[in-house]
């Protein structure tokens, strides 16, 4: 009975604190600018093949095939939460074993995913710690994303090899006729592994069975929640974040109605100002910090498992320059972290003196080529360039710090309607003596 | 045999005859200014006229379409040139759009139908294409035959709007040898003067990104670096001179390369 109450209460408790902070998120995201967006079939199908089927990780089939086995695993193993859970709540042992012979089919199809898992995660973390392959290493992989990685990791491996434990000594316990743990047929993992745990006590045996069982879902209950602070939580975001993706080319920059408006009026100062100016005013030419973006940015924020498949294709990055688009979503994140609950509070002109400028350099915003690169490696449909193009805007628009080069280049499309210093005059000077068989 | 000059058709003399032709020839400034992209332009053009099409140029009218403002965050320079280059495009009730540039074609194809400007927007390189296809082009020299050639993906054309094959369609109807390189169409590295970077000198890194693609392109061993944008052409020029090799190696367009071997 004191089992079950204890359960009960860790459970509530973690699952509540789970859901109120994803709400926040949830919230944090709300305050960004609005965006439409409509219902298309196609988007179902994006999540069917980004997603589910994992067509981006993919492009490595070997790793393709280790992080299939953890998502899948990680699909699959949750059905056996219900049946923990079940049993946790009413005290009962396999609640689900009235499934006869399809039962002891399921835990093996579990156990063999839990072994995949475990694998998976021992070469991950292999290829993070020992290979140190380069993406995972880049100069914003501080000790906390390389530790949080580290942490998932473990923490998996852990969560498997305690479910197996279960299962283990629950079979042998079973296999001696012990009352408590009746023969509900045999597993296919733990059944070779059987042997290790032959020579132990009946009491401690249960005692192992009970220790795994509690380690496990109190492991799971802890995770559930710790992920909601790590890179982790792209399990859940990038569903969202793939089902709202955009369709249009990648190529296809966001336009400014607002600026429209201004530049009509200047074309045509007689033309009446369009009635959408006696609206209230739209806020910043471009982006400076959190509010000034789209919740659609922030969305990629919280979806991002940092896995740097961006950063590693990005020109300028891969040529030394300090622009990552990685580092750009990440600063994203740990901004809205930082000021979500005065977001929150809409504390709208609130001033703590920072702003997403504060942790993105100029440097990083200029390198930037503009080749969607980071966009088209992104599992999952991250959009790092809209976050940069957003915050030149802001720089060129409402502070006027472009590079000089880039001002000479504004000069002469604003004098000569070309990028260098032409005149529009010498446009024909190309057509003069040509002639088949001319160069 | 001398041959007489050729004339190229300007939508305001056009105009003054009433006609209307079926294409708008959209040079760009590089094609009009750039004194290696304008001989691209030419041989284009000289594809144009050999084919008869019914096409006109702006010529001076022609301003740029704000592309390299938008993309260094000048909204407002950008919209000022939109919205005057469409209704100068729309007062010549042009509908259809080639372009030798790859940054044009984005932003009419994308961005202009949002501010009033919507056309059919046609790359060069989709444009020979299609006369490939309709049997309108026949290639008649060897002048590329069982040359290997590397083509490198303007981003514009690649993951901006999914164009990979035209390009790569023609080099094969020249009946050259297509060489890849190692990140080709989706990962196609870019050539380093996209958003603005053509007017700038690059942040402060180990190497020019215009170095690292032209080493690429050297790996495949390639005799020629085909291209179809007017930037990439300028930084692969830059990187055959910089590794000295500018005089056995060469960049050309994929239209210089066609016009060839046409005989044109």
């Amino acid at each position: 009975m004191l089992e079950q109450i204890i359960f009960i209460l860790a459970f509530i408790s973690a699952l509540g604190l789970f859901i109120f902070r994803l709400y926040r998120i949830y919230r944090y995201i709300r305050t960004a600018r609005p965006l439409k967006f409509k219902f298309r079939s196609k988007r179902i199908t994006r999540i069917l093949k980004l997603a589910i089927a994992q067509s981006k990780i993919f492009n490595n089939p070997l790793v393709g095939i280790l992080h299939a086995f953890i998502f899948w695993g990680f699909i699959i193993i949750n059905i056996e939460m219900l049946e923990i859970v079940i049993d946790g709540v009413f005290g009962t042992h396999r609640s689900m074993a009235f499934l006869g012979g399809i039962y002891p089919l399921l835990l093996s199809v579990f156990e063999v995913f839990a072994v995949a898992v475990i694998i998976a995660c021992v070469i991950f973390l292999f290829r993070r710690n020992v290979i140190k392959l380069k993406r995972f290493w880049n100069k914003e992989m501080t000790t906390w994303p390389r530790t949080d990685a580290n942490i998932i990791l473990i923490i998996e491996i852990l969560l498997m090899c305690s479910i197996l434990t279960v299962n283990a000594a629950d079979s042998v316990l079973a296999s001696r006729d012990h009352p408590h743990y009746p023969d509900v047929g045999k597993f296919l993992i733990t059944g070779l592994i059987q042997p290790l745990f032959s020579g132990m006590t009946d009491s401690s045996l249960v005692f192992l069975e009970r220790f795994a069982w509690w380690f496990h879902i109190i492991g799971v209950l802890i995770f559930m929640n710790y992920i909601t602070f790590s890179k982790h939580l792209h399990i859940f975001f990038s569903f969202f974040n793939i089902y709202f993706s955009r369709f249009e080319p990648s190529g296809k920059m966001m336009n400014m109605p607002s600026v429209t408006n201004e530049v009509k009026l200047m074309l045509n100062p007689s033309a009446e100002a369009p009635p959408s100016s006696t609206e209230a005013p739209a806020g910043l030419f471009g982006a400076k910090d959190i509010r000034d973006l789209y919740w659609k940015n922030l969305l990629d924020a919280f979806s991002c498992a940092e896995c740097g498949r961006c950063t590693a294709a990005c020109p300028a990055n891969i040529t030394g320059k300090k622009l990552s688009p990685r580092k750009i979503i990440m600063d994203l994140r740990d901004r809205v972290e930082e000021i979500g609950s005065k977001l929150l509070k809409q504390e709208k002109n609130f001033d703590d003196g920072n702003d997403l400028l504060s942790r993105i350099n100029t440097e990083e915003l200029w390198a930037c080529t503009t080749c969607n690169a980071c966009i088209e490696e992104c599992p999952v449909k991250i959009d790092p360039l809209a976050v940069i193009l957003e915050l030149r805007r802001y720089l060129v628009l409402e502070k006027g710090l472009a590079p000089g080069q880039l001002n000479a280049m504004f000069a002469n499309i604003e004098n000569n309607g070309a990028p260098w210093q032409y005149s529009a005059e010498d446009r024909l000077l190309w057509t003069e003596n040509l002639s088949f068989k001319s160069k | 045999m001398e041959h007489s000059p050729l004339k190229v058709p300007v939508m305001v003399d056009l105009h003054k005859e009433g006609k209307t032709p079926e294409y708008l020839f959209w040079v760009g400034c590089a094609g009009a200014y750039d004194d290696r992209y304008k001989k691209v332009t030419r041989a284009f053009t000289k594809i144009l006229l050999h084919l008869k099409v019914d096409f006109g140029i702006l010529g001076n009218e022609e301003r740029c379409t704000g592309d390299p403002a938008r993309r260094a965050g000048n909204e407002m320079l950008f919209q000022m040139m939109a919205l005057n280059n469409i209704e100068i495009l729309n007062s010549y009730n042009v509908k259809k759009i080639i372009t030798i540039c790859p940054h044009c074609y984005n932003v009419f194809k994308n961005e202009y139908p949002e501010l009033g400007g919507s056309y059919e927007v046609i790359h060069h390189t989709q444009f020979l294409r299609q006369m490939i296809e309709k049997k309108k082009i026949t290639v008649k020299n060897n002048d590329n035959v069982n040359k290997l050639i590397t083509y490198h993906d303007p981003c514009y054309m690649g993951r901006a709007n999914e164009e990979y094959e035209c390009a790569r369609e023609i080099i094969r109807e020249l009946g050259a040898d297509l060489a890849e390189m190692r990140r080709n169409r989706r990962s196609a590295l870019c050539c380093g003067a996209g958003g603005g970077q053509m007017f700038k000198e690059a942040e402060k890194g180990d190497k020019e990104i215009f170095i690292e693609r032209t080493e690429e392109a050297l790996e495949t061993k390639a005799g020629i670096i085909a291209s179809s944008c007017p930037f990439c052409m300028t930084m692969l020029t830059d990187g055959l001179k910089y590794k000295n090799r500018e005089e056995e190696i060469f960049n050309y367009d994929v239209a210089e390369l066609l016009a060839n071997s046409m005989g044109l």
